[in-house]
């Protein structure tokens, strides 16, 4: 006769898992994946190759070393990777996503603890430490095609044109600047939607970066509580900044990293917050920050920095949104 | 009459089971000729034995006295000698003393068991009839009816709500009592409303996987102008008293209050059916209706099981099991107590034997906290599961306290849906029991 196992209720659990959750998040970023390949050739793949496998190796490594279960199969080490090189731009040398992935996973996630206890989105401060180290490398643009001619992302056209714009309107009338500044071409909507744009490996296309995220919200792995409230905040304060220019704005929901921010990188579990309240609170103060330094920053990009700073507000954010419980109010009586 | 699903925050979805015995009717098991008889089978003060070794006893006789208010006298199931008193394990986990009956075949029933009409009984006296047959609340916790029946004067009861939820994935005996016994059922439910009096509305609630349990329930309450049928949302846990009674009145039970504090009593359909029992057919509570289910057991059924028949003898009715089980259940799989052996006693408290394969009994690896805020989405009383958690496993209790750990009602939602299977409700469990010891320890300091 066997022992009976023992074990304290329930005794059934959901068959979903750690893994099951980041597989998902994989299959949603296949398609910019995809878009990438598609645009700027075959060279994004392995941009992609190197990081996922320099991150999955330096958790190996480590766990390794320090004599810890390894934890590989989770496959959030392959998202880190995927998601750094999403981050850099297609021009990228080959050593680039392996510090990148290596900084990740082991200054930003494992020394923290590990999955779970990282308190920013290891990707996104990976990427900021390469930005600080190789502003020339990280933001070396090439434009969509076969023969990697150097570029300039559309953020980066709004910010020439605005900058030309400040620059002369005190001097000449506004239908001048409004001729100089239309000199430079901004890309078409279509252009802009499908990812025929310059821009970072995973950001450009967003027809493929909402397939994604339609595919997280239908599998119930991310809510819509962040990404919502993150991009309508920053259409919103766009929409008030350019004079209450509907189409702008609009245009602008699709540059940059916002869609893979908000969607993919603002919503990483252990850098953002676990209370509802909390996670309106992370959009909103993402969608405000993302803005500002859009418009009135130095970069024309502000998406990391927003999610990082937000990051690290939110063990704040979590204390003061604790959800009211169940009759904590007296109702009826 | 339509009514719209009703229901409560929060909560899970776990496959439901019920196919397994939801069409097998009630039989009654083998009366074995050794019972074991616990004389602590309810919440509250344990009995003192009214019998002593070499006693013949009758079906019926009370052989346990209680010792307080809270607490529930204990009956004979069948007609015998006593062979002893001793300590023996109890289901739910506890040790307690037991009278143990040889079984003289005869089922002599005691002179205390006379038919009675609650028509010609006083509220009162049906109170006394209640609290003599020993009757606790069947939904699993076991609390005396009784002291549920007596609300303090200040606390006006104006709802009257009975359990038909059953949310326990596999559990089928409330489902297979309401299609088969619903008279029984309303009976019970009468004579409640005659001893609380003054209730205005009288809700029957039933989950909306069983329809035929709905429409027995409807018929048999369809010349009750204050009994109203509701049909609840299939969801877990659904039957959780503080979330049936928001559920169908939208009234939330203070965080530390009880159901009166709202105005409302909630009894299960099990007990209504004791209740009439009792007073109608005079008869104490012996008998206890078990789910017996899970993938290991050769046959799945709802028995009608003498109290103190022992698990493995209920199981042999069952034909045994198909392969040896890896765990055993005594309840349903989300709230129910793992066994480490067959030889303890059904009591009244056991709604369900689970038998699980190697399969349905895997425990998974726990990993760490992903932080994903599941648990916090399916916890019926939006408490911070990973939070609470994360602090009683550090050993700060008094962070737990100030989390309202207290106020888990325990059922299991968030360990079910943790992907990385962390002991969430069961290290919030270790919080509460360290919090109560802490303020015994204070109320002892004062």
């Amino acid at each position: 006769m066997n022992f009976f196992t023992v074990s304290a209720s329930p005794h059934i659990r959901t068959r979903e898992s750690t893994s099951r959750i980041m597989l998902d998040v994989v299959i949603a970023l296949i398609p910019a994946g995809i878009a990438s390949i598609w645009f700027f050739g075959v060279k994004t793949l392995w941009i992609i190759l190197l990081g996922t496998t320099a991150a999955v190796l330096t958790e190996l490594l480590i766990q390794k070393l320090m004599k810890k279960p390894v934890t590989i199969g989770d496959c959030s080490a392959v998202v880190t990777g995927i998601l750094l090189a999403y981050n850099l731009p297609p021009s990228a040398p080959w050593w680039l996503p392996v510090i990148g992935s290596i900084i990740a996973v082991a200054l930003v996630k494992q020394a923290f603890g590990g999955l779970g206890h990282n308190f920013m989105n290891p990707a996104l401060a990976a990427r900021a430490i390469l930005m600080a180290s190789w502003p020339v490398r990280m933001t070396y643009w090439i434009k969509p095609g076969p023969d990697a001619v150097s570029s300039s992302t559309p953020l980066a056209l709004l910010k020439a044109v605005d900058a030309i714009s400040n620059a002369t309107s005190g001097a000449t009338s506004g239908a001048t600047s409004g001729a100089t500044a239309a000199s430079i071409e901004l890309p078409s909507l279509w252009d802009v939607l499908i990812g025929n744009i310059g821009g970072t490996i995973g950001e450009v296309s967003s027809l493929a970066l909402l397939l994604g995220a339609a595919y997280l919200l239908i599998r119930g792995v991310i809510s819509w509580r962040i990404p919502l409230t993150y991009i309508a905040t920053t259409f919103l304060f766009t929409f008030i900044a350019n004079g209450f220019e509907l189409y702008n704005a609009f245009y602008e929901l699709f540059l940059g990293g916002l869609l893979l921010g908000a969607f993919f990188m603002a919503t990483d579990y252990s850098s953002s917050p676990v209370t509802p309240l909390g996670q309106f609170i992370m959009g909103a103060g993402c969608g405000i920050l993302t803005a500002v330094i859009r418009i009135y920053g130095g970069y024309p990009e502000g998406v990391s920095y927003s999610i990082l700073l937000m990051n690290v507000a939110t063990p704040l954010i979590e204390k003061y949104t604790r959800p009211r419980i169940f009759g904590e109010v007296r109702s009826h009586a | 009459m339509f009514n719209k699903l009703l229901s409560f925050t929060g909560g899970i979805y776990p496959p439901e089971n019920k196919h397994l015995t939801e069409n097998k009717a009630i039989e009654l098991c083998d009366v074995p000729e050794i019972v074991t008889i616990p004389l602590k089978q309810h919440i509250g003060a344990p009995c003192d034995a009214l019998v002593k070794k070499g006693d013949k006893v009758r079906l019926g006789q009370k052989i346990g006295q209680p010792r307080g208010f809270v607490s529930a006298p204990v009956h004979s199931s069948v007609s015998g000698e006593v062979k002893s008193i001793e300590i023996v394990d109890l289901p739910n986990g506890s040790k307690a003393p037991a009278v143990i009956i040889v079984n003289d075949g005869q089922d002599t029933p005691d002179e205390s068991i006379k038919p009675d009409n609650a028509e010609r009984l006083s509220a009162d006296a049906l109170k006394s009839i209640v609290t003599e047959a020993g009757i606790v609340g069947m939904g699993g916790a076991a609390f005396p009816t009784h002291v549920k029946l007596s609300p303090p004067d200040d606390r006006k009861i104006d709802i009257l709500l009975l359990n038909g939820a059953e949310c326990e994935p596999f559990l089928t005996s409330d489902y297979r009592l309401m299609i088969e016994h619903p008279d029984d059922i309303l009976y019970g439910l009468k004579v409640i409303r005659k001893i609380l009096g003054g209730v205005s509305r009288i809700y029957i609630g039933i989950e909306d996987n069983k329809p035929q349990a709905i429409k027995q329930m409807t018929a048999a309450a369809k010349n009750e102008n204050d009994i109203q049928v509701v049909t609840l949302r299939t969801k877990y846990p659904q039957g959780a008293e503080k979330q049936l009674i928001y559920a169908i009145t939208g009234r939330q039970v203070p965080s530390g209050g009880l159901p009166m504090d709202v105005g409302a009593v909630v009894q299960n359909v099990g007990t209504a059916a004791a209740i009439a029992f009792a007073v109608r057919d005079g008869l104490p509570l012996y008998r206890k209706l078990v789910t017996v289910s899970g993938g290991a057991v050769r046959e799945q059924k709802n028995l009608m099981v003498r109290i103190g028949t022992s698990f493995r003898e209920v199981i042999d009715f069952c034909g045994g099991w198909t392969e040896e089980p890896a765990k055993v259940i005594n309840g349903g799989p989300m709230m129910g107590v793992a066994q480490y052996t067959l030889d303890v006693p059904v009591t009244k408290e056991t709604s369900g034997i689970l038998l699980f394969t190697k399969e349905e009994a895997a425990v998974r690896e726990v990993s760490n906290c992903i932080r994903c805020g599941r648990c916090i989405s399916v916890c019926p009383i939006h408490l911070m599961p990973l939070t609470i958690s994360a602090r009683s496993l550090a050993g700060n209790y008094e962070e737990a306290d100030k989390l309202h750990a207290m106020d888990c009602v325990e059922c299991g939602s968030c360990s079910y849906i943790c992907p990385a299977s962390r002991p969430l409700l069961h290290s919030i469990q270790m919080a509460k029991k360290e919090i109560m010891e802490e303020r015994k320890r204070r109320a002892q300091a004062k």
